[in-house]
C-alpha cells in the first residue's frame, strides 16, 4: 500500500498472541505463524516482544543462500525462498542478525514473513498489523507516526559497529527513559522494620 | 440423581473437550476451495464485542477476516477472536437430544427428550410447588434469549428462581452505579478513555482479560495521560504504569478510601461539582477521615508516598477516567469497593465531561445485555425491578398476565446451588451456565447437582456441569441465531445469523418456545423468529432505564451499534451518560455512598497465611468449555499454573515447573509453579478456566457479597507445599 510503512514498538507489546494466531491463517502458509513472539524473561518481566521480518536494504539472508533462493523485490519486501531453489541448508536461518527465517521440515524450504504480499497487494494492511490490540505491530502511513506516537521511529538497527538499514521501522524513546524495576516486590510497603502489621509471610 | 453416569475419562473421550486445530476440509481445502461469502458479526466471547466478520462456505464457518470498518475495534482482535470460527464444525459438538442411562448418554430424538423433560418438570412442580424448579441462564446469550429466559421461568414455569452467570460478573458493578446514578451501564463510551489526561485501573487486567481495551489506553498516553495501576500483580500494562500499586488482595476499599482522604486533606475536591450535581458528601467525608496514607500503607502494603502520588495526580489531572473489572468486584465487599471508586471520581469532579468517567469493563459477550432484560433474579426487561408494582404492572401487560401472576424476586446464583444442595429446589433447567467449574467451592457444587431430582442442560457441547444432566438439549452457537447483544460501553450490536445449527441441534430459542409449548403455554410464546422476540423486548423495556423501544436491526447496522437508551424510532442513542453531572436519579444528583471496610468470607490465618487470587489467562474464556476445545488457544496455556513469587518459592523449596499443592479450607489441587516476579510474595494466583483436579474453584469459598451476591474469587486464604508427584487425573 503505498505511503504505509511497518511499525513494530515492543512496549506496547501485551503478549496476546493474536499476530501469531492471525498469521497462521494466510492462505499462503496455512497453520503455520511467521511471526516471531518471545517473552524476554517470564521469571522476571511480564515483557513480551512480537516481530515481524524487518526486510533489510542489504537482506544477510539472500546473501549467505548458496542456491541464490532469496530475492527482495522492487517494493523492498525479501520474500520466503523460491522452492525450486532452496536446499533447506538453514544459512539464511543461523545468519539473519534478528532470528526470523524459519526451516519449516514439511515444506522442505525456509519461509519468512512477506509482509502479507497477498493482502498489501489489494489494498489491505497486513493481517498482524491489523488485529494487533495494542498498537505493538502497526502499518500506518508514514506522515502519520509523528502525529500518532510519541516515541521515534528508526529503521538503522546497530550490531556492535554495524548498522543494519531497514525497510520496518522499530519505535524507540524519544530520549532516554528511566530504567524500571520489574519485581512487584520493589513498589510494596511491609511497615518500618520491626513494626507491627507486617503479619504476611514474606 | 443427577451424577455424571460414567467416569471422567470416559466422558471426555466420548465429548472432549478435544481440540480443534484446522478449519472443515483441513488448510488446503481453504485454499482451494475459498468463501462464498463473509458474514459481519460480533466475536461470541468477551463483553468488548469486537466486529468480526466470519467466513462462510455452504453452511460452514471455516475462518475470519477484520472488520476494519466497525468503531470499536478497527479490525483489531485477541486470540480468542482469531481463532472463535474454530468451535463450528467441531467434532465434540452435540447433534442429537441426550439421555442419560446407567453407564452413559443415548441419543434421543426431541419429542422423546422434550415430553420426558416436561413431564418431570410438571410432577416435581405438582408434588413440590413451582418454586422447586429453578432456571439458569447466561451472559454469552444474545438479549432475546436473555429476555425469552426470564419469561419462560417466570410465565412458562411460573417460578421465581431464574439468574444467570452474570452473578459472577457484573453484579457489584451493577448495583453500585445503581446506587450512585440509578442505573446499570457504563457511562461512558470507550473513546472517552483515550481524551483522559490520567487513566485510573484498579482490578483489572486489562491485557488480558480486554486486550482491545489497551488500545484506547496507549492512545490516552500518546497524548501524555498519565496511567495508574492498582493490582497484586503486574499485568501485562503494567510495564507502562507511571505508578503501580501492588495492593494485598481484599485491601482495594482501603486504598480508595485511603486516596479519597488524601484529595480532601490536601483539598483537591471539585466543591462546585460536589454542590451543584452530588449528594451524601459530608457523610463520605467523615467516613474517610480516619484513612491516612501511613495506616492505609500498612494495610494494603502500598507504599504511604505512592498512595498520596496515584491520588493527587488523579485528582488534579483536568480530565480522567477511572476503569474496574471483577478484580474490585469478585470480593464480599464488591459492592462497597465500586463505590468507593466512584465517590473518589465524584469528589475530584470526573464525571459527565468529555475524557471523564467511572467505569465498568464487561466480562461476558453480552455481560451488559445480558442483564437488562429479565434474566436476572431480581429484575425485569429495561432494568425494571422486579418489585416495583408499576414495572410489574407494565411487563405483565405485554406478556398478557395478571401482574398477580408474576413470581416475586427469587434466589440468585450461588443461593440456588445452595438450595439445590439444601434439597429445596429438586430440578433445574440450564443453559450458558457451567457451574461445575465457575462457581466456587466445587465439590459443594457437584453434591447439589448429584441431588437433583431432574436436571435438563440445553448445550452445545457436553460442559462439565451437562455431564450431570437427565437430558442434554442440543442447541446453538452465537452464529447460529440473529439478534442483538450490548457491548462494555453501552452499543447495541446485531448479531447476524452465519450458519444453521448442525445435525438434529436446534436453535436455542426454539428449544425454549418449546418446552414452553409443551407445558401448555404456547399463546405466550408464540415467536417465529428471534426478530419477533426483539420486538416485544423493545416494548417490554419501552420507558425503562434499558430502553431499547427505538433499536431496530437496521438501525444498528446503518450506525454500526446503538447507544441505549435509545427511547423512539428518531432517537440517534445515548453513547455518554450523566452529561453536565447529570445523573438518572430522580433529583439528577450523583450519590455518595458511605462505604464501611469488612474482612474478606475467608481471611488469612497461620494455618492458611498466603492470599490466592484467581483470573483469566488470554487464550482462555471463562469456563473453557468453548476455548478449551480450540487448539490454537490450548496450545498458549494448556494447564493452569499457580502463580509465586521467587521469594515464597524459595521459602517453600519451590523451583519453577514444580508440581505444588495449593491447600484451602475447601479442597487441596496440584499445580505446576510459575516462579514470577510479577505477584506479591504473599500472594499465589490461578487461572480458573478449567475443570475437576485443575479447577482453582475447588478452592475458592462461597461467602457473597450481602448486596451483589457475587461470590468473593478473587480472595481466599492457602496454604502452599511442594508436591513431590503429579496429582491423580480422576477426581
Amino acid at each position: 500500500m503505498f505511503g504505509y510503512e511497518f511499525y513494530v514498538d515492543t512496549s506496547r507489546c501485551i503478549g496476546c498472541q493474536a499476530c501469531v494466531k492471525a498469521c497462521e491463517e494466510c492462505d499462503t502458509h496455512r497453520g503455520v505463524s511467521m511471526i516471531n513472539f518471545d517473552y524476554l524473561d517470564r521469571p522476571n518481566t511480564i515483557e513480551t516482544s512480537a516481530f515481524v521480518c524487518f526486510h533489510c536494504d542489504e537482506p544477510t539472508c539472500a546473501m549467505v543462500c548458496p542456491a541464490d533462493a532469496i530475492k527482495k523485490g522492487e517494493d523492498g519486501i525479501v520474500q520466503s525462498s523460491l522452492k525450486p531453489r532452496c536446499i533447506a541448508c538453514s544459512n539464511c536461518v543461523l545468519a539473519c542478525p534478528f532470528g526470523i527465517p524459519k526451516l519449516v521440515p514439511e515444506y522442505e524450504q525456509m519461509v519468512k514473513c512477506d509482509m502479507c504480499y497477498d493482502r498489501t497487494s489489494v489494498g489491505k494492511k497486513p493481517m498482524c498489523a491489523t488485529v494487533c490490540p495494542s498498537q505493538a505491530l502497526a502499518y500506518v502511513r508514514s506522515e502519520d507516526i509523528p502525529k500518532l506516537r510519541r516515541e521515534k521511529a528508526i529503521n538503522e538497527i546497530r550490531f556492535g559497529n554495524e548498522v543494519v538499514k531497514t525497510k520496518v521501522f522499530m519505535m524507540v524513546p524519544q530520549d532516554g527513559e528511566d530504567r524500571i524495576s520489574l519485581d512487584a516486590a520493589d513498589y510494596m510497603w511491609e511497615g518500618e522494620p520491626n513494626e507491627p502489621g507486617t503479619i504476611i509471610a514474606r | 440423581m443427577a451424577k455424571p453416569p460414567a467416569s471422567i475419562a470416559e466422558l471426555t473421550e466420548k465429548y472432549g473437550p478435544h481440540p480443534n486445530y484446522v478449519p472443515i476440509g483441513g488448510w488446503q481445502e481453504q485454499t482451494s476451495n475459498p468463501a462464498d461469502h463473509l458474514v459481519k458479526t460480533h466475536c461470541c466471547f468477551c463483553g468488548q464485542q469486537c466486529g468480526i466478520q466470519l467466513k462462510v462456505r455452504e453452511n460452514h464457518v471455516i475462518g475470519f477476516e477484520p472488520w476494519e470498518d466497525f468503531p470499536f475495534n478497527k479490525g483489531k482482535l485477541c486470540p480468542k477472536g482469531v481463532k472463535r470460527y474454530l468451535q463450528s464444525n467441531h467434532q465434540d459438538r452435540l447433534l442429537d437430544p441426550l439421555m442419560r442411562t446407567d453407564t452413559g448418554f443415548r441419543k434421543a430424538d426431541w419429542d422423546e427428550a422434550l415430553d420426558f423433560t416436561v413431564r418431570r418438570l410438571r410432577e416435581i412442580q405438582a408434588k413440590h410447588g413451582k418454586d422447586s424448579v429453578a432456571v439458569f441462564g447466561g451472559a454469552s446469550l444474545i438479549s432475546e434469549k436473555s429476555y425469552l429466559m426470564g419469561k419462560f421461568a417466570r410465565v412458562g414455569l411460573g417460578t421465581r428462581h431464574i439468574d444467570y452467570n452474570g452473578r459472577l460478573c457484573m453484579v457489584s458493578a451493577g448495583v453500585a452505579y445503581k446506587l450512585a446514578f440509578h442505573v446499570d451501564r457504563s457511562p461512558i463510551q470507550w473513546e472517552e478513555i483515550a481524551r483522559a489526561d490520567v487513566i485510573f485501573v484498579i482490578g483489572a487486567n486489562i491485557g488480558e482479560c480486554y486486550p482491545i481495551t489497551t488500545d484506547y489506553i496507549w492512545r490516552a498516553k500518546d497524548r501524555g495521560a498519565k496511567l495508574i495501576l492498582a493490582d497484586p500483580r503486574m499485568t501485562p500494562i503494567s510495564r507502562n504504569a507511571d505508578i503501580y500499586m501492588p495492593l494485598r488482595p481484599g485491601t482495594d476499599l482501603v486504598l480508595l478510601m485511603g486516596m479519597l482522604h488524601v484529595v480532601l486533606r490536601d483539598g483537591l475536591e471539585d466543591r462546585d461539582f460536589i454542590a451543584e450535581h452530588t449528594s451524601g458528601f459530608d457523610e463520605v467525608a467523615e467516613s474517610v477521615k480516619s484513612y491516612d496514607p501511613r495506616s492505609v500503607g500498612e494495610r494494603t502494603g502500598v507504599p504511604p508516598e505512592t498512595i498520596e502520588r496515584a491520588a493527587r495526580l488523579f485528582a488534579t489531572a483536568p480530565t480522567g477516567v477511572a476503569m474496574h473489572s471483577r478484580g474490585l468486584e469478585h470480593q464480599s465487599k464488591g459492592v462497597e469497593n465500586v463505590l468507593a471508586l466512584i465517590n473518589l471520581t465524584l469528589a475530584t469532579g470526573k464525571i459527565g465531561r468529555p475524557g471523564c468517567g467511572c467505569t465498568m469493563i464487561t466480562g461476558q459477550g453480552n455481560g451488559q445485555g445480558g442483564r437488562e432484560h429479565g434474566q436476572k433474579c431480581d429484575q425485569l426487561p429495561g432494568q425494571r425491578q422486579l418489585t416495583d408494582p408499576a414495572a410489574r404492572e407494565h411487563v405483565a401487560r405485554i406478556w398478557g398476565i395478571s401482574p398477580d401472576e408474576l413470581p416475586q424476586p427469587g434466589y440468585s446464583a450461588q443461593e440456588i446451588m445452595n438450595a439445590i444442595h439444601e434439597g429445596e429446589i429438586k430440578a433445574l433447567v440450564c443453559m450458558c451456565f457451567n457451574p461445575v467449574v465457575s462457581l466456587p467451592n466445587a465439590d459443594f457444587t457437584r453434591e447439589a447437582l448429584n441431588k437433583l431430582e431432574f436436571f435438563a442442560s440445553i448445550d452445545f457441547f457436553l460442559s462439565e456441569t451437562a455431564r450431570h444432566a437427565d437430558v442434554v438439549l442440543p442447541g446453538s452457537l452465537q452464529e447460529e441465531e440473529e439478534g442483538v447483544v450490548c457491548s462494555g460501553e453501552g452499543r447495541v450490536c446485531h448479531i447476524r445469523k452465519a450458519v444453521d445449527p448442525p445435525g438434529n441441534a436446534r436453535p436455542d430459542s426454539e428449544i425454549i418456545c418449546d418446552i414452553a409449548r409443551r407445558l401448555g403455554k404456547e399463546k405466550y410464546f408464540p415467536y417465529r423468529s428471534t426478530r419477533e422476540i426483539f420486538d416485544e423486548l423493545r416494548e417490554a423495556s419501552r420507558g425503562g432505564i434499558a430502553d431499547y423501544y427505538g433499536i431496530t436491526y437496521e438501525k444498528i447496522d446503518r450506525q454500526m451499534g446503538v447507544f441505549w437508551p435509545c427511547p423512539d424510532l428518531d432517537h440517534p442513542g445515548t453513547p455518554n451518560l450523566f452529561e453536565g453531572g447529570v445523573s438518572f436519579h430522580h433529583d439528577g444528583k450523583c450519590r455518595f455512598v458511605v462505604t464501611e471496610w469488612r474482612e474478606s468470607g475467608d481471611p488469612i490465618t497461620p494455618e492458611h497465611p498466603i492470599f490466592l487470587t484467581t483470573g483469566r489467562v488470554v487464550s482462555q474464556f471463562l469456563s473453557g468449555a468453548q476455548t478449551r476445545r480450540i487448539g490454537g488457544l490450548v496450545d498458549m496455556y494448556p494447564e493452569p499454573r499457580v502463580e509465586i513469587h521467587p521469594r515464597l518459592a524459595a521459602k517453600h523449596g519451590i523451583a519453577d515447573k514444580d508440581w505444588v499443592t495449593v491447600t484451602t479450607k475447601r479442597a487441596a489441587i496440584t499445580l505446576r509453579a510459575l516462579v514470577v516476579s510479577t505477584i506479591r510474595p504473599d500472594t499465589v494466583f490461578v487461572p480458573y478456566h478449567w475443570p475437576d483436579k485443575k479447577s482453582a474453584n475447588m478452592l475458592t469459598h462461597r461467602t457473597i457479597d450481602p448486596r451483589s451476591k457475587i461470590p468473593e474469587f478473587k480472595v481466599s486464604a492457602c496454604r502452599i507445599a511442594k508436591a513431590e508427584r503429579a496429582p491423580e487425573e480422576e477426581l
